[in-house]
Order: C-alpha cells, then sequence, then structure tokens
C-alpha cells in the first residue's frame, strides 16, 4: 500500500476523475468529444474551428501586423502610419470579394479586431461574412531572455486569460502567439524550453478560453548555416514543444501549427530547391507531429512570393497525415501593397491582385501550382538581416 | 564562418556545441540527406521495420523466459527441461506457411541459439519463411524503490554488446518490456523512469544493428474506467517519445508494442472491441508521429478471440502507421493445449498456430469475421498480479 513518505503530489494526476465528477455535480451536458480527459467546456467548437481553417484548397492571411511594423509597410509606399491608412489598408485587404474561397482564417492586431472598415462595417463581421474566420495576436512581442546568448523570449501570459475572454466576445475564434529561436546565437538549450513552455501555458489558456491557439515557434532564418543544421534544431525544439502541450494538456485537435519551413539559412552557401526543402520539412513533421494535429500553417518568413508557393506546393505532391497549408503575411501582401500604392483608384488592381497570391497558394496546398504567369514583383525575396516584426 | 559569442558554457547548447567545432571537425558526407546521426545501421533498420510493418502480417512472441515457459509447460503437464522448451518452439517455428501471416517472431535469448531436433537452427528456420528474427534483451522486472511498490526493468548493464553479439546470431530487432501500473499510481518516478529506460534501450539497440521494440505496457490489473487508462497512456507516451527524441533515436526505425486503451480488468462495465479502439486509436493520434512505421498491440490477458477483434475493430479505416499484433498468449493458447506435448499432436497444433495467425491478418487488414472461432479461443487469459 502507499508509503507514508510518498507525496500525493507524486502521482500522476486523476483529472479524468475530477472531471467526471464536476461533470456530474453542475450537470453539463456530456460533449461529442468524450474523449477530451480535461472537460473544458469549448472542446467541441475548438475541434470544429480548427478543421475549419483546416480545410482544402485554404489557408491564412496573416495581418496581425503590430501598428509599429504595419507603419513600416505603409512607410515603404511613402504613407504615414496613422490609424486611418491603417483602417484604409486592412479594408482593401478584407474586403476582397470571393477572398474566402482560398483563405479561411485571417489573423488580426489587436486595433483590427475592434476596427470598422471605412464604410462603418465592423471588420470581424466582414470576415465572417467572407466564410473567413477571424484570428487574434495575443503575444505582447519578443524581448531579451536574460542568461541567453542574447536571444529573446516572449511575452503574454499576464492577463491572457481575460484578454482571450474578451476577444472571443468580439468575435475572434483563434489565437496566434510567435516566439523565435535564433540558430547563429545557440540556439541555447534555455532559449529553446523557455520557448516551448511559452507555447504550451499560452495554448492552454487560449482553449480554456475559447480559442483554437497558433503555435508558432520560428526558427530565423538568419544564419551561414545549412539545412542539416536548420533541421536538427528543428526536431530539437518540436520535440520540446510537444511534450509541453502534452503536459499542459492541451487538446491536440483543437490546435494549429505555424512552423518556419526547413531551409539553409539566408547567408548559408546552399542553396536549397523546393522539393528538398519539402523533403528535409516533410521529414521534420513526419518525426515529430502526431496526425490528431488537424493542420500545419506554415509561416513565409522572408521568402518571395513565388518562393513560397512553390515551397507549399512541393510538400503536398502526396497526400499527408495533417492539412498542410500557408499562414503568409508578407508572401501573401507585398505585390498587393505595392499595387496599392495608397490609392483609391488603384484598390481594385490591388485587391485583384492579393486574390491571385491567394489563389496561387490554394493551388499550392493542393498539389497544383504551376507557376504560369508570375510577375517579377512576386519573385522579389523579402529577407531583412535581423528583421524585427 | 559565423563567430557565436558565448556567455554561458557550451554544454548548454543544442547540438553540443557543434557550431563551435566546425573547424576542427572532419565532417563526414552524410548520404542519406536527412539522417542526422549517420548511424552504420540505419539503412538495414528502417528496412526491417518496413518488413516487419507489412500488410496483413504482424508478430509472434514467444520470448518467455525459462521460468515463465516453464509455466505454460506445466499448465499441459509437462517438466520444464531444455528438451521441452526445444520441442515446442520448434513446435511453432516450424510451422509451414506461417510466414504469410507472421513477419517477425520475437525470441530468448535461449531459442535464439537452438536448433531443431535434426539440427537446423531457428534463425534460419525463420529467415526460410520471410520472418525476421528478433531477441528479448532486457533483464526484466525489479522493484523500484521510492515509488509506490512499482517495478523498473533492468538491462542496460552489457547491453550493447549483447545486441552485437545477437546481430551476429541473426536477429534484426529487440524487445524490452516494461510496466506501468495504474492501481499503484503510477507515480511520476516509475513513468519517468520506463520511459527513459525504453530510451535509453532504443539508442543502444539502434547502434548495434537492432530495431528497437518499444513496449512500455500499462497493465490490466485494476478497477479503473477507460478514461483513466487512456490519461495514463497519454502521460506515458508523451514522455517516452520526448526521451527517443532526446536520445537520437531514429523514428523510422522502431516499432511500439502499447497495451490497447482498456478499462481495468474489474472495472464494472466491459468495453466493446469499437470503444476499445476508439479510444486506443485517439491516443494513437495524439502521440505517435507517423514516422513510426509499425505500431504491434500486445494482448496483455486478452482471450485469443478478444485480441483479434479489438485489433480488426482498430484497422477499418487507413491509418498513418501499420497498427498489428505482437502476441504471445493470444496466439499460444490454443496451440498449446492441442498439443498437450504429444507428438502425434504436433500438426493439429501447428494448424491451430495458423488459424490464429491467419484470424490476425485478416484483422490487420480490418477483415475479420468471428463465425467458426471455438470456445478455447475465447477464453480470457487474464490472471491478477500476472508476472511474466
Amino acid at each position: 500500500m502507499a508509503s507514508a513518505t510518498i507525496l500525493k503530489s507524486a502521482f500522476l494526476p486523476k483529472r479524468s476523475e475530477w472531471a467526471a465528477a464536476t461533470r456530474s455535480s453542475v450537470g453539463r451536458p456530456a460533449t461529442a468529444m468524450s474523449l477530451t480527459v480535461r472537460a473544458g467546456s469549448y472542446s467541441d467548437e475548438l475541434v470544429k474551428t480548427a478543421k475549419t481553417v483546416a480545410s482544402p484548397g485554404r489557408g491564412i492571411l496573416a495581418m496581425d501586423e503590430s501598428n509599429a511594423t504595419c507603419g513600416k509597410r505603409l512607410a515603404s509606399i511613402g504613407l504615414e502610419n496613422t490609424e486611418a491608412n491603417r483602417q484604409a489598408y486592412r479594408t482593401l485587404l478584407v474586403s476582397v470579394p470571393g477572398l474566402g474561397q482560398y483563405i479561411s482564417g485571417a489573423i488580426l492586431f489587436e486595433e483590427t479586431l475592434y476596427q470598422s472598415t471605412t464604410e462603418g462595417k465592423k471588420i470581424v463581421d466582414v470576415l465572417v461574412s467572407q466564410n473567413i474566420v477571424p484570428g487574434i495576436k495575443v503575444d505582447k512581442g519578443l524581448v531579451p531572455l536574460a542568461g541567453s546568448n542574447d536571444e529573446s523570449w516572449c511575452q503574454g501570459l499576464d492577463g491572457l486569460a481575460s484578454r482571450c475572454a474578451s476577444y472571443y466576445q468580439q468575435g475572434a475564434r483563434f489565437a496566434k502567439w510567435r516566439t523565435v529561436i535564433s540558430i547563429p546565437n545557440g540556439p541555447s538549450a534555455l532559449a529553446v524550453k523557455e520557448a516551448a513552455w511559452g507555447l504550451a501555458r499560452y495554448a492552454a489558456i487560449a482553449q480554456d478560453n475559447g480559442l483554437v491557439p497558433i503555435v508558432e515557434p520560428e526558427i530565423l532564418l538568419d544564419g551561414e548555416h545549412g539545412i542539416d543544421r536548420t533541421f536538427e534544431v528543428a526536431l530539437k525544439v518540436w520535440a520540446e514543444v510537444f511534450f509541453y502541450l502534452a503536459e499542459n494538456n492541451v487538446l491536440f485537435e483543437g490546435i494549429l501549427l505555424k512552423p518556419s519551413m526547413v531551409t539553409p539559412g539566408a547567408e548559408s552557401k546552399e542553396k536549397a530547391t523546393p522539393e528538398q526543402v519539402a523533403e528535409y520539412t516533410l521529414k521534420l513533421l513526419h518525426r515529430r507531429i502526431p496526425p490528431a494535429v488537424p493542420g500545419i500553417m506554415f509561416l513565409s518568413g522572408g521568402q518571395s512570393e513565388v518562393e513560397a508557393t512553390q515551397n507549399l506546393n512541393a510538400m503536398n505532391q502526396s497526400t499527408n497525415p495533417w492539412h498542410i497549408s500557408f499562414s503568409y503575411a508578407r508572401a501573401l501582401q507585398n505585390t498587393c501593397l505595392k499595387t496599392w500604392g495608397g490609392r483609391p483608384e488603384n484598390v481594385k488592381a490591388a485587391q485583384e491582385v492579393l486574390l491571385a497570391r491567394a489563389a496561387a497558394n490554394s493551388l499550392a496546398q493542393l498539389g497544383k501550382y504551376t507557376g504560369e504567369g508570375e510577375s517579377a514583383e512576386s519573385k522579389k525575396g523579402m529577407y531583412v538581416k535581423n528583421y524585427s516584426y | 564562418m559565423a563567430s557565436v559569442k558565448l556567455n554561458a558554457p557550451s554544454s548548454h547548447w543544442i547540438g553540443g556545441g557543434r557550431s563551435l567545432n566546425r573547424r576542427f571537425a572532419f565532417r563526414t558526407e552524410i548520404p542519406r540527406a536527412v539522417t542526422i546521426r549517420a548511424g552504420s545501421y540505419t539503412e538495414e533498420l528502417l528496412q526491417t521495420a518496413k518488413s516487419i510493418a507489412s500488410p496483413g502480417r504482424g508478430i509472434l512472441a514467444i520470448d518467455e523466459s525459462n521460468a515463465t515457459c516453464g509455466k505454460r509447460l506445466a499448465s499441459i503437464g509437462l517438466d520444464n527441461t531444455e528438451a521441452n522448451r526445444q520441442a515446442y518452439r520448434q513446435l511453432l517455428l516450424t510451422t509451414s506457411g506461417l510466414g504469410e501471416y507472421i513477419s517477425g517472431a520475437i525470441l530468448f535469448e535461449e531459442t535464439l541459439y537452438q536448433s531443431t531436433i535434426d539440427g537446423t537452427k531457428f534463425v534460419d528456420c525463420l529467415r526460410g519463411e520471410n520472418i525476421v528474427p528478433g531477441i528479448k534483451v532486457d533483464k526484466g522486472l525489479v522493484p523500484l524503490p521510492g515509488s509506490n511498490n512499482e517495478s523498473w526493468c533492468q538491462g542496460f548493464d552489457g547491453l550493447a554488446s549483447r545486441c552485437a553479439e545477437y546481430y551476429k546470431q541473426g536477429a534484426r530487432f529487440a524487445k524490452w518490456r516494461t510496466v506501468v501500473s495504474i492501481p499503484c499510481g503510477p507515480s511520476a518516478l516509475a513513468v519517468k523512469e520506463a520511459a527513459w529506460g525504453l530510451a535509453r534501450y532504443a539508442a543502444i539497440a539502434q547502434d548495434n544493428g537492432l530495431v528497437p521494440i518499444v513496449e512500455p505496457e500499462i497493465l490490466l490489473d485494476g478497477d479503473h474506467a477507460i478514461e483513466r487508462t487512456l490519461e495514463v497512456a497519454e502521460n506515458v507516451w508523451a514522455e517516452v517519445f520526448f526521451y527517443l527524441a532526446q536520445n537520437n533515436v531514429v523514428f523510422e526505425g522502431i516499432l511500439l508494442k502499447p497495451s490497447m486503451v482498456t478499462p481495468g480488468a474489474e472495472h464494472k462495465e466491459k468495453a466493446s472491441p469499437e470503444t476499445i479502439a476508439k479510444y486506443t486509436l485517439t491516443m494513437l493520434k495524439r502521440r505517435v508521429p507517423p514516422a513510426v512505421p509499425g505500431i504491434m498491440f500486445l494482448s496483455g490477458g486478452q482471450s485469443e478471440v478478444e485480441a483479434t477483434l479489438n485489433l480488426n475493430a482498430m484497422n477499418q479505416s487507413p491509418n498513418p502507421w501499420h497498427v498489428s499484433f505482437s502476441y504471445a498468449r493470444a496466439l499460444q493458447n490454443t496451440v498449446l493445449k492441442t498439443w498437450k506435448g504429444q507428438p502425434e499432436n504436433v500438426e493439429t497444433a501447428q494448424k491451430a498456430l495458423l488459424i490464429r495467425a491467419k484470424a490476425n491478418s485478416m484483422a490487420q487488414l480490418g477483415r475479420y469475421s468471428a463465425e467458426g472461432e471455438n470456445d478455447e479461443a475465447k477464453k480470457g487469459m487474464f490472471q491478477k498480479g500476472y508476472t511474466y
């Protein structure tokens, strides 16, 4: 029998028994997702939302640039960083007719979640009417990690629960939290552990408040390392991420991932073809991602629009155990932004460009992209050394 | 050459400071672009694992220690002699046509070095049937101090050379069985020790050419509900995979041997095969990356028919990994009872083995139907506090 010297806390928790007890006493209806040992109230909805975002031929439009970063975008076309300009630009994006055919979700910045279009319609409502699930960036940005080798960690856990609850009320149904790993800086075991643990804690809190968490540990492109080194680091990062997600009892059927593709560093002498990027990246996924995860939405991280599409296409040449798709910001917006240039008379053309880019990535998700008709602008790389987002 | 400014000891870096030593290390060309640990056996491990995890086939586990084999022989009135053990294993391993349904056979050390009466090595009998020989490499369970009467699995000392020897003798996969007890907690300590032990063993096995079967058996003993089993299984497998990753085990070159997710043996409700399949597949989807080629379930006290029905239920739609069997009692029970130690019964006993193997083959393909199963096959084999 249990020796008196063993602390009760040393046993694996019997959540299923607490959950069963709570269920019966509160009279909560049995969820269809009865295989959830954490009796979260949102489980069914989380699973449904994740599946919707991870639907065939569709991906995510990331437009959650902070005001400062959005300012850089506007500056690049000669516009001032005013709320009106940000509103005008975001209105352009969400109002693209037919966007929902290729875009299943849009990540917003907090300001945008509460904004209306220039015509006075709530942006979340416009998105929903387009059949696009609204999402929200919930982290509070990167700051230096003490005790590391000049690495960063991601803030945002304070008040996260109530923030998520408010965002849910406003109409958001998924969240995003971006932390980074730097290969030139090690990465140190400390930085990787902090990144992974932070993501796991955030994911649990988001789910608890009705938002599907997008889990994003971005392994930065910066560096001279070859693709094998990226692969090695990615294997370690994702092993730790999943272990902590499990420890935090996150429901895997209700999350999405936003990894970086496995490529050589931006300053490496090696260049990798889309087929090589696909081979390494798929190998990583096969080794680290349980099939319960419904969708893997890649970030573009500085690749050109066309590169990002080609690489995604290469990964979808045969069936995968998870939906493999995109969650692109720059790789969807770049040409669109340049086409708009801040001028009302260019809005329609800019919207057409965005739709074309979304359609190209939709084809890539289905493995059917051919690359015909791509412009020079869309082939321009967007890597910026030491890019701060 | 990237200059890395360090303000922490290099042991704290991911990858062990490789980037620092780039100037000095001779980078050998790794032929397969996606293998990070350039182990010499990697290609072979992948081939072996794939071969065992082939459609319509599974593993025959006959690695009972001499003591346990003695119990089997005693149950049909035979003495526990080497001759009797040899006779029994010969019956099993010379079954003609077995290779159609059986892809691998796990042996005990004695058997790996044994031959048939007329001098044919058992490993050669197996090869002749396209069955990969495997070998139990652990040294059994002993009490875990500081735990709640739980166990841990011994076997590390000399494991590398043991594996190398077994490889020379013809083994190509290994097996290591540790246990987790739900009635005893399980304690975080017992789970951590089980998981870490499996990961260390797996790395050593691969280093010496053997595909490791990773077996953390969550014992059937207890009166817990199926939800509790699911919870414990998720915890155990999360830790197992994390440590396997930390030990740089090649996932494409391992096989798993989990217990199915069922209620405890003393729980008031029994679960249908469909329920067991649902819970077990949910657990697998949440914990097993698709790189793992095969998941070969243990039967752990289920009757022969139960074990087949449950496997069949899990194969009603395509899975991202081969989901199959690695059965001992659930393949051997009727065979043993049919043989009774009598030479004139050998042929009938071998037929019984083929019937059971074929049934499980059909179950692996999701096409099993229980018509024509006899009573012996339906007898449960759970024993409380069973020591293997």
